[in-house]
């Protein structure tokens, strides 16, 4: 692991400054039900669909802590390498809002499920850094405010009021946009694998807080200022990145930063307050009296520890150890886990990096020009690896199998079979080799003078042989033949 | 037709069940009753339509001989209990005209059984008072007069008040009431009824109005104590809905009524003989250790140390809870709305038209309680001291105590506005002998023992420990058989 923080100082007009950053990831855990009510957590369906008594805040309604909630939170705190704490407390956070039917939000405040944790982020293909978890705990979401809906009127949409969500804590342990954007991106990678969290962030699945503060190298942190609910990894980098320039401009000028919750406008690039320390809510945090505290057994933790699948770091570990892959392709690879199953299907059996190759930079290439994702590739594992099988078995040359690949890819179809009836098999017969290259021989007895001399001309032969065969014959072949004929 | 509303629930049910009488004229006779007893106030909502018709259901089920354990008996419901189709105002202008798509499961329990509603009863606005003075409703008159001045309109204690009157007045056969420091107990011992809270967690709170979630709990009030053990079976039981109610069998409490108390052990807890209390009160109270001893129960003196503190912690947690579960009324999505410049001013001129000033009072202390800065002086403190309550009656009761007997209330009832209208803590302290059962989540009971010299009722209170309301069952109906009958006023305002 190497911190090559020196690097990472922004140049202010007085010298070097650190950018200190910390989040608060707000998760939508994957679930049918809400956290505390049988209504549905799907997203989308016309407003107030989603909603029961429980949700509305109905006089007399109670909340039921749904189970499944429970379960994805320990198994994300799991992956995160976390302390989970068998004994957790619901507590009410109180404030009016008109999308807060309760008039407050359940929530956990000085008992989280979810203690301290960590998590390994790859910043690039050099350089790896730790970032500390703080903790992980279970949240109401609110619903949905609208104010465009009419001139005098807001509207209220509570399909999302109640919907369970894991905020995830940092430690303040990024020092970059850079960090940041590549933390995030683990951390929902390890959600997806872990299935507690679809990661998408323009749905709202996946929100982040994210707390910025800079100083100069050394020394001790400045004032923090919070930017809330950003929806994008690149958001959440050109957030950091302004607010820092916003900061350092500040303190550059002899000013000093006030506490404060700010808001990004993407299409301002700026970030704007939103309220002061002095403005924040006294949320009188107290223990949910309608909710007995949360407890579960280790045995209930081992259980679920035993289950849960092999997660990132693990796979990329294996895949380096097991098919010698170079560490940055197999970081490209578990990304997500659909394309390193993808991968593994399509390697088995065969030469894994070229197999590697062929999944990161023909197909991810391809499924990125074309916006679509690994489970909706038109090429299967089978058919990229019976393509990777053509060009092991020397079938088929390199080039052959980039046309090939296109055809499968827009046609379909078994490749070997491609190959058989289109004849793209690579001329490896010598004998029907040696009769292109008499022939260019015989052809051209200017040029064999002129390659006797300056044997660079043999490449001028190969193009011709290669002309000639119709671009199928073995270029090695071509060339050991060639050599020997002109003996040069 | 009066005799029949003078029946006692048990008296009603055999009848009925024998054919004696019908689901119908019994419910006709309630319903006579409660027309010419609007003076008293016990009803915010009455639903004469809907009892007949659940009473013709009862006839044809006692026809058939398929009837549930309280068929065709005519019960009112506390108002603070969500009913499905009819009007719930919690006695608060906030909820308006507030009609529940659901039925609280209490309540529900209690129609599964064969009950017929005659109506929703009046109480303290969101339970929250001790006279039934704060209903938006207007306060509920009880049926008891005092001798010196018959003419004063005396209260029916609350919060339970319009449930305690209406038994008293034979406006109903039973019925429901709830209990957060006492709202059960001290009206019954006010209107010469009696009233059980159960052990916390006994009875479902789900579709009940809360008020303080820690410490709400529904129970019934009825004239005699087998008719609240037949109430409290109907009433009890688990509810996968209420994480807080508690998975255990619900006994035959009827049972337990008339059984011997021979050998049980009673707790006589001296930080009860509070400073300034009624000798007549003392009196009352050696007179009801007198009948369990006499019954063949074994008196000991017992210490609660932490009794004092009871009030004053209760009047933190209650409140606290409170200024959250309250917070739903903001006039967004039912209830209430008075329009406003924005959403701030629409929230407090709603909740200012909408809440009385002792809901407001309490919203504000609890708010204040749990501001940063005072919660963990206040809201803190307070729950450690509700722990070292709990752990007092836990030491009395592992030193083989079966139940703790005191009197029910510091006093009987008062007229209206004699009380707490210069300094609401005057009328806190009628909760003095009851918050301390809520704190640690007992069982409690309060029974009637005879009168005071102004005419009016006294109610005793048994504590027991969890889950074992049969024991206050069987001490409470030892009380009453012990003690002089109680004669309810005759209905002078009909």
């Amino acid at each position: 692991m190497s911190q090559k923080a020196s690097a990472k100082y922004l140049k202010g007009a007085t010298g070097d400054w650190e950018i200190v950053i910390g989040m608060e990831i707000h998760a939508q855990v994957t679930s049918q039900a809400k956290l505390f009510s049988g209504a549905s957590a799907e997203y989308g369906g016309a407003p107030n669909d989603h909603v029961s008594l429980v949700d509305a805040a109905m006089p007399g309604m109670l909340p039921v802590i749904n189970e499944e909630c429970v379960r994805q939170a320990v198994r994300t705190g799991l992956g995160l390498e976390a302390q989970i704490n068998l004994r957790s407390i619901f507590d009410r956070k109180n404030y009016f809002y008109p999308d807060l039917p309760q008039g407050y939000q359940i929530s956990q405040f000085k008992h989280p499920i979810v203690g301290e944790g960590m998590v390994i982020v790859d910043v690039s293909p050099t350089e790896r850094i730790s970032v500390g978890i703080e903790r992980l705990h279970l949240e109401q979401d609110a619903g949905k405010s609208m104010h465009d809906l009419s001139p005098t009127e807001s509207h209220v949409d509570l399909n999302r009021s109640g919907v369970a969500l894991m905020e995830i804590v940092s430690k303040p342990d990024m020092r970059s946009a850079e960090e940041a954007r590549a933390y995030v991106s683990k951390l929902r990678t390890i959600l997806r694998y872990i299935g507690s969290c679809d990661g998408n962030m323009e749905q709202g699945s996946l929100r982040a807080d994210v707390n910025v503060s800079v100083r100069r190298p050394g020394e001790k942190l400045g004032t923090r200022c919070e930017i809330k609910n950003v929806n994008s990894i690149r958001f959440i980098g050109q957030a950091i990145e302004v607010e820092a320039r916003r900061q350092i401009g500040i303190l550059e000028d002899g000013g000093v930063i006030a506490q404060e919750t700010r808001l990004f406008d993407p299409g301002k690039g700026e970030t704007r307050s939103m309220r002061s320390k002095e403005e924040a809510h006294d949320y009188r945090y107290f223990p949910d009296p309608d909710l007995l505290p949360l407890e579960f057994d280790q045995a209930y933790v081992d259980g679920l520890k035993a289950q849960l699948p092999e997660l990132p770091d693990a796979k990329r570990a294996r895949f380096i150890e097991q098919y010698g892959l170079p560490p940055y392709d197999a970081g490209v690879l578990v990304m997500e886990r659909a394309s390193a199953d993808f991968f593994e299907q399509t390697a088995k059996g065969r030469d894994a990096k070229l197999a590697a190759n062929w999944v990161i930079n023909e197909l991810f290439g391809r499924l990125n020009k074309e916006g679509l994702d690994v489970a909706q590739s038109p090429v299967s594992a089978a058919a990229l690896g019976a393509i990777v099988d053509l060009i092991s078995s020397n079938v088929i040359s390199g080039k052959i199998a980039k046309d090939l690949f296109e055809i499968v890819w827009s046609e379909g179809g078994d490749p070997a079979e491609i190959v058989a009836a289109r004849g793209m098999k690579q001329v490896t017969d010598t004998s029907a080799i040696e009769a292109a290259v008499d022939a260019v021989i015989a052809a051209n007895p200017d040029k064999v003078e002129q390659a006797k001399a300056k044997p660079t001309m043999l490449g001028w032969f190969v193009g011709q042989v290669m002309k000639q065969t119709g671009g199928k014959a073995n270029p090695q072949a071509v060339n050991d033949l060639l050599k020997r004929k002109l003996d040069v | 037709m009066s005799e029949l509303t003078h029946l006692t629930l048990a008296q009603a049910r055999d009848a009925l069940r024998s054919k004696k009488i019908s689901a119908t004229e019994l419910t006709k006779a309630h319903l006579n009753a409660m027309e010419k007893a609007r003076l008293l106030n016990c009803y915010i909502t009455e639903t004469p339509e809907l009892a007949l018709d659940q009473a013709r259901q009862s006839d044809a089920r006692l026809a058939e001989g398929n009837a549930g354990p309280l068929e065709g008996l005519p019960i009112g419901v506390k108002d603070l209990y969500c009913t499905k189709g009819v009007r719930t105002t919690a006695a608060s202008r906030i909820l308006d005209h507030f009609t529940p798509t659901y039925e609280s499961t209490v309540s529900s329990n209690l129609m599964r059984d064969g009950a017929i509603s005659l109506g929703k009863l009046n109480l303290d606005e969101f339970a929250m008072g001790s006279s039934n003075e704060t209903s938006a409703f207007g306060p509920v008159v009880s049926p008891w007069r005092r001798r010196s001045d018959p003419e004063a309109k005396i209260v029916p204690g609350g919060s339970s008040g319009g449930s305690s009157a209406a038994v008293a007045a034979h406006l109903c056969l039973a019925a429901t009431a709830t209990d957060t420091g006492g709202s059960i107990r001290q009206p019954a011992a006010f209107t010469g009824t009696v009233g059980i809270k159960p052990t916390y967690g006994r009875c479902s709170r789900w579709g009940i109005v809360a008020f303080a979630s820690s410490l709400d709990q529904a129970g019934p009030i009825t004239r005699t104590v087998r008719d609240a053990a037949i109430m409290l079976r109907s009433m009890a039981g688990h509810d996968a809905k209420d994480t807080t109610s508690v998975d255990l069998p619900v006994s035959d409490y009827e049972k337990a009524v008339g059984q011997s108390v021979k050998g049980r052990r009673i707790g006589v807890p001296k930080e009860y003989r509070i400073e300034g209390m009624s000798p007549e009160i003392l009196q009352f109270w050696d007179q009801g250790v007198a009948w369990l001893k006499d019954a063949g129960a074994e008196i000991v003196e017992i210490s609660l140390p932490h009794t004092k503190y009871a009030l004053p912690t209760y009047y933190i947690i209650a409140p606290a809870e409170a200024s959250s579960n309250l917070a739903r009324y903001d006039g967004v999505r039912y209830g209430l709305r008075e329009a406003g410049r924005d959403i701030a001013d629409m929230y407090e001129k709603t909740r200012a038209k909408g809440f009385g000033s002792e809901v407001r009072r309490r919203i504000m202390i609890g708010t204040y309680v749990l501001s940063a800065g005072y919660y963990d002086a206040y809201y803190v403190r307070a729950q450690k001291v509700r722990s070292l309550i709990k752990q007092d009656f836990d030491l009395a009761f592992a030193a083989g105590v079966d139940a703790v007997l005191t009197p029910a209330t510091p006093s009987t009832a008062f007229a209206q506005g004699e009380q707490g209208s210069n300094d609401p803590v005057e009328m806190y302290l009628n909760d003095v002998f009851t918050v301390t059962v809520n704190m640690a989540g007992l069982p409690g009971i309060a029974v009637p023992g005879g009168c005071a010299a102004n005419g009016l009722p006294l109610g005793l209170q048994l504590i027991g420990r969890p889950f074992e309301e049969e024991t206050l069952f069987a001490l409470a109906s030892a009380i009453e058989q012990a003690a002089p009958k109680i004669e309810y006023p005759k209905p002078w305002w009909a």
